[in-house]
This record gives C-alpha cells, sequence and structure tokens, in this order.
C-alpha cells in the first residue's frame, strides 16, 4: 500500500483551498511524551454546516480515516459536534489527528449524517441523538442506543439548558438513607467502656518501669541528627 | 431453495440482557432461519451509569479516580487517556519516569486482559481445562499488579501530572520473575491454544470480517488488527514511554502468513500481544530514567493547575481491547465543561452485525465473545414463535456450544 504522507499544513491548506470561508478556525497542535518526544500532530478544524459532508468526503480522498468517536459540547447558544478521526494509522508515529468541529444553532440542530461514507459512524450519530437533541438527517436507523425505553422525551442528558437532567431526576446516594424496615441485627450492642476502668493503672503499672530506658536512649538519637 | 428450507419461517431470538460475568449487560434479538442467524441487532446501555454526567460536576482530580471505576479491566487506560487530555489542555509537564511507570502498569494491564479473555474463550468453546490454565496463568500479573500498586483491580496509580506511586529498583527481580515465567510458557500457550483440532475446526472460518469492514465500521484494537488493519495507537501515536520502545502493530500474517478476519486470527493476535507485552515491560525496565514521578506533589496546586486551564483536548491510549479515548473542555471552572468517554467496545460492537451473520446458534457465543466486549451475553435466551415463548438459559446456549465442538470432533 502506497500512501503520500502529508504534514497537518498541508491538510489544513487542502481544506481552506477547496471550501474558503466555510472554513472557520484552524489550528495545528503537537503534543509529545517520553524521552524521545515523539509528537503526536493534530489539526482541529471548525467549519461551517454546509459543507461538512463534503469535507468529510475530502478527508477521505485525503486517506481512509478512522472515526473515533463524535462528542458534543452544550456552549449556550450553540451546540458543537466534534468527529476525531485519524488518518494515516499504520506509519509509525506518522498519525494525524483531524478534528472536524461544527457548531450548529440551538434554533436549527441538524446535521447530515456521514454514514454513507463511514457507515461506522451511525453509532455515534445515533448516541449524539439521543444525549444532545440533535437531529442527524438521513440517519439510516434513528433508534436511541444507551438510554432506558422509559427515559423523558425531551430531556437531553448532555445539554446544559432547561432540556437537560432536571434536578428532581437526580437521586443522590446520601440523601437515600438507611432502611429502616429491617429486622434488628442480631448483634448485642457494646456496653460503653467506663472511663475509671481506662484510668486503671493496673496492666500500665508495668510499662513505666520498661520505658524510662527507651525513652532516654530515643532523644538521644534525636539530638545527635 | 427446496421445498423444505421455503416453508421455514424465521423467528426471533433475543438473548440477554443481563449476564452474571457481564460488565456491560447487552440485549442481542436474532433473526433465525433454522440454525443460521439472519440478521442481529444488539440494544446497548443497560448499565448506563451516567458517569460523563457524574464528572461533568465534579473536578479533574476527582474524575481521575472516578475513571478508575468506569471498567474493571481497564482501569489504567480510563485514568490515563483521562490524565493525558487535562495534561494537554493545562499544558502539565509528566516527569520522564513517570511515563514508563504508565507503561509498564499498562502492559501488565493488557496482559491481564488478554489472558482473561483466552480463558473465557476456551470455556466459550467446552475447553474447560484450557480455561483453568489460562485464568492461572493470569493470576502471575494480577499478583504482580497488586505488588506493584498495592489492588488487583482500580489501581489508582495514575494522576494528572504523573503517578502516586513508583516503581523502585528493589521491585524490579519480582517484575523481572514474573516476565520469565510468562516467557517460559508463551510456547506452551500458543500451542495449546493454536495447534489444538478443536481450536482449530471451531474458529478458523468463524465470524469472518473483512479488511474493508473494519475499517469502514471503525473498528479498534486486537479486532481490527485480527483483520489486517495496522492500527495501534501505541506505535501510531506514541504516548508515555511508547515512543521510546520498539513496537510494531501484531497482525495475524506474522504468524500465519495469511490474514483471514476469522475468530481464530483474534486469538493468534492476542496470544502474540501478550508475547509483545513481555518483551515491552523489560524495555521499560532497561531504560527507565530516574528522577520524579509527579509533576507537582501537592494536590491542591495540581488542582489549581487545571482550574486555571482553558482548552481542549483528546487523551487516547491503547487500551487491552482497543482505542480508548477521552475527550476534555475546560473552560476555567474547576469542572470540565464537556467530557466524552469513548471506550473500545463502542467502536468494535457493530462490527457484530458483519460476523455473526450466516453463523449458526452455536456459534454465537464464541463470536460474540472475540471481540472481547467483557464475556457473552447469553444469561437468557427466550425464543418467541408465534405466541409460545420458550426460554434457554445461558446453561443451554453453552452447552449447544460444547455439543458442537464434540460433534465435530466426532467427525473430523
Amino acid at each position: 500500500m502506497t500512501r503520500t504522507i502529508h504534514t497537518p499544513e498541508e491538510i489544513a491548506a487542502v481544506f481552506t483551498e477547496k471550501f474558503g470561508d466555510a472554513i472557520g478556525e484552524v489550528t495545528i497542535r503537537e503534543w509529545a511524551e517520553g524521552l524521545k518526544k515523539t509528537p503526536n500532530r493534530a489539526v482541529w478544524i471548525r467549519m461551517s454546516r454546509d459543507i461538512f459532508h463534503d469535507a468529510v468526503q475530502c478527508l477521505v480522498d485525503i486517506d481512509y480515516p478512522h472515526l473515533g468517536v463524535i462528542s458534543g459540547a452544550d456552549i449556550g447558544d450553540e451546540i458543537e459536534l466534534l468527529y476525531h478521526m485519524w488518518i494515516y494509522f499504520g506509519e509509525r508515529g506518522q498519525e494525524i489527528k483531524v478534528t472536524l468541529a461544527v457548531p450548529l444553532q440551538k434554533s436549527d440542530l441538524s446535521i447530515p449524517t456521514i454514514s454513507d461514507i463511514i457507515p461506522g459512524a451511525v453509532y455515534s450519530e445515533r448516541e449524539k441523538q439521543e444525549m444532545l437533541g440533535i437531529k442527524v438527517a438521513g440517519i439510516p436507523d434513528s433508534r436511541g442506543l444507551f438510554l432506558p425505553p422509559d427515559f423523558p422525551e425531551g430531556v437531553y442528558p448532555w445539554r446544559k439548558d432547561e432540556t437537560g437532567i432536571r434536578e428532581d431526576m437526580v437521586k443522590n446516594l446520601w440523601a437515600v438513607g438507611r432502611p429502616t424496615d429491617r429486622p434488628a441485627p442480631p448483634v448485642t450492642p457494646k456496653e460503653e467502656k467506663k472511663k475509671e476502668h481506662e484510668a486503671e493503672p493496673a496492666p500500665a503499672g508495668d510499662t513505666p518501669e520498661q520505658s524510662p530506658p527507651a525513652e532516654p536512649e530515643t532523644g538521644e538519637v534525636k539530638n545527635d541528627e | 431453495m427446496s421445498e423444505d428450507s421455503k416453508n421455514k419461517a424465521t423467528f426471533n431470538v433475543p438473548i440477554g440482557p443481563v449476564h452474571p460475568a457481564l460488565k456491560e449487560p447487552i440485549l442481542f434479538t436474532f433473526k433465525m432461519d433454522g440454525e443460521l442467524v439472519e440478521e442481529v441487532d444488539f440494544a446497548p446501555g443497560k448499565c448506563h451509569r451516567g458517569i460523563e454526567w457524574m464528572g461533568m460536576r465534579r473536578n479533574p482530580v476527582q474524575i481521575v479516580h472516578l475513571t478508575d471505576r468506569i471498567c474493571g479491566i481497564c482501569g489504567v487506560s480510563h485514568s490515563l487517556a483521562f490524565a493525558r487530555a487535562v495534561e494537554q489542555i493545562a499544558e502539565i509537564e509528566v516527569p520522564e519516569r513517570a511515563h514508563y511507570v504508565r507503561t509498564i502498569i499498562a502492559e501488565y494491564e493488557r496482559l491481564q486482559s488478554h489472558l482473561l479473555w483466552a480463558g473465557v474463550a476456551a470455556h466459550e468453546l467446552g475447553f474447560d481445562t484450557l480455561f483453568f490454565l489460562a485464568w492461572r496463568v493470569r493470576e502471575e500479573s494480577m499478583d504482580v499488579i497488586e505488588y506493584l500498586t498495592g489492588n488487583r483491580v482500580n489501581y489508582g496509580i495514575v494522576q494528572v501530572g504523573g503517578v502516586r506511586r513508583d516503581f523502585t529498583e528493589d521491585q524490579f527481580p519480582r517484575i523481572e520473575a514474573s516476565l520469565q515465567y510468562y516467557e517460559d510458557i508463551a510456547a506452551k500457550l500458543l500451542k495449546l491454544f493454536l495447534e489444538d483440532k478443536t481450536i482449530q475446526i471451531r474458529c478458523k472460518q468463524c465470524g469472518v470480517m473483512s479488511k474493508r469492514e473494519a475499517l469502514e465500521l471503525c473498528t479498534v484494537g486486537p479486532t481490527a488488527r485480527a483483520s489486517g488493519v495496522a492500527m495501534d495507537v501505541r506505535s501510531d501515536s506514541p504516548y508515555a514511554a511508547y515512543g521510546d520502545l520498539d513496537i510494531a502493530p501484531v497482525l495475524p500474517h506474522h504468524y500465519l502468513g495469511l490474514t483471514n478476519g476469522d475468530v481464530y486470527d483474534r486469538i493468534v493476535v492476542r496470544l502474540l500481544e501478550v508475547v509483545q507485552s513481555v518483551d515491552l515491560i523489560r524495555q521499560c525496565l532497561a531504560n527507565m530514567p530516574p528522577g520524579e514521578v509527579l509533576w507537582e506533589k501537592k494536590y491542591p496546586k495540581i488542582l489549581a493547575a487545571c482550574k486555571k486551564a482553558t482548552g481542549e483536548a483528546v487523551g487516547r491510549v491503547e487500551a487491552p481491547r482497543g482505542e480508548c479515548l477521552h475527550y476534555v473542555r475546560m473552560d476555567g471552572n474547576p469542572s470540565p465543561q464537556t467530557w466524552k468517554v469513548k471506550a473500545s467496545t463502542y467502536s468494535n460492537q457493530l462490527s457484530w452485525l458483519k460476523m455473526l451473520k450466516g453463523e449458526q446458534i452455536a456459534d454465537i457465543p464464541i463470536v460474540v465473545a472475540s471481540i472481547d466486549p467483557c464475556m457473552s451475553c447469553t444469561d437468557r435466551v427466550a425464543v418467541v414463535r408465534d405466541d409460545r415463548t420458550d426460554i434457554l438459559t445461558k446453561a443451554d446456549l453453552h452447552r449447544l456450544s460444547v455439543e458442537k465442538t464434540r460433534r465435530l470432533a466426532q467427525w473430523s
């Protein structure tokens, strides 16, 4: 298999040339760990929804990507979807992370599906629909994924606005308390120790004879230090 | 098509959602044509705990310990992925020695996870002596993990900015002894698993997934590699000490000369990775640099650095089952604005739809187990035909699988 490996800058340039103004902020990042500081390279591209589907196709033309996951962030008026993809895997240390970030206005939360290009994406798209309340247009399977069937409609766990998890849905473990309707444990309650008993010097009487020689010794060691 | 098969009606077989051996309960629905699986569907989420929701109300130093508890097997993978994400946002430089400590414990985790899987796979085939052997062999790595971290599971060793415990020189002999143990037994394990006739007839050409399908379905880890996709985060995007080590993705054709993408290849990849892990740990011990293991000893200072940080990052590691990634976005508050966890099984589950199609009902346990989802989710099977419902138990399904093995063994 021959594939030409481009630099993150070149990949960013491909997108900006092809889509022009529809591309927003582009950042190129590097992070390195270990003694040799082998760099992990990443391109983060923010773009408008209109060109998003074409942009994924454009990435496929560069190298068939591995879609890690789609993550989504509720940032006030917008929900930002981030498609985390990697290309050039299989080449030692050459992999590049390409993240396509698409902001969606909360008034129109729809995004085209990419499952026609990357069939495995449908899994993550289903999750975004139920967790963030977005609408993936053309999704082949729009059922829920993780939430139980009796989960209330119109509640989206990852949203930070009024459609998020309501206060009355949260069960705090500490608030549950201990059950009161259980039989008493078959243990006889301990008798409270009397203070006099503790103060009784009978067993302690032997120790003072032993301890005096020990104490000065440790004291001397400390002084030497 | 004969008259007979035309008259056969397909029927639906739901399997799951709860099984005692399973960390992730899951409900399967199989559309069966006689003994053959025609269509597969599954519904995960039977134990969705809302960990991400909980995390978005906690600070990174707390979350690191929450991530330990996402999975009972890959505790280090999740906490390492999360810590790496936060370190990138807050630009925390992890001491070099900590990278090596992280790598060693991550490889021990892979050892115990793969051997656990190998045992379970043998059990699904009805080869229980091999199951017992694999789990006995696995105990050695559990013992070393306990020796090094103090715990068998939930190690609690990773912290944002490094690790909480150092591995000292006086511990190396115990580590070396375990590596020697695995080296001595590796050839025996490979022979027992790969040259055994029963395993070969049950696993070869069973649950096949092509390289193209593996790519398109976004599979990861040993499942993808067994189909010939050269993909391993440790080698592609080296993190921790992996950049310094000699490592290449393990592919089935290295051992077999060709790639079939079947269950047998998945066994090959995982067993060879056990051998690889031993080698990697040894390389780590030889090159371990001296120094501190935590960026800052005072936790409030780590917390303060996290609170100030703004930005977003992805921490990604190769868990035993494949890529594990955490996306974190911080906006100057104590708790993350967004936190998304992607475990490896999340990516691998869709491949069941391809693998199981056309397989027999008795092959379901081993094919489901072959991606190492934790274990086959075959607690309870209800066969719904017309209005009648017959319940097959996990034991029944297991019996079917064992019977098939016996049958095949007789014929061959």
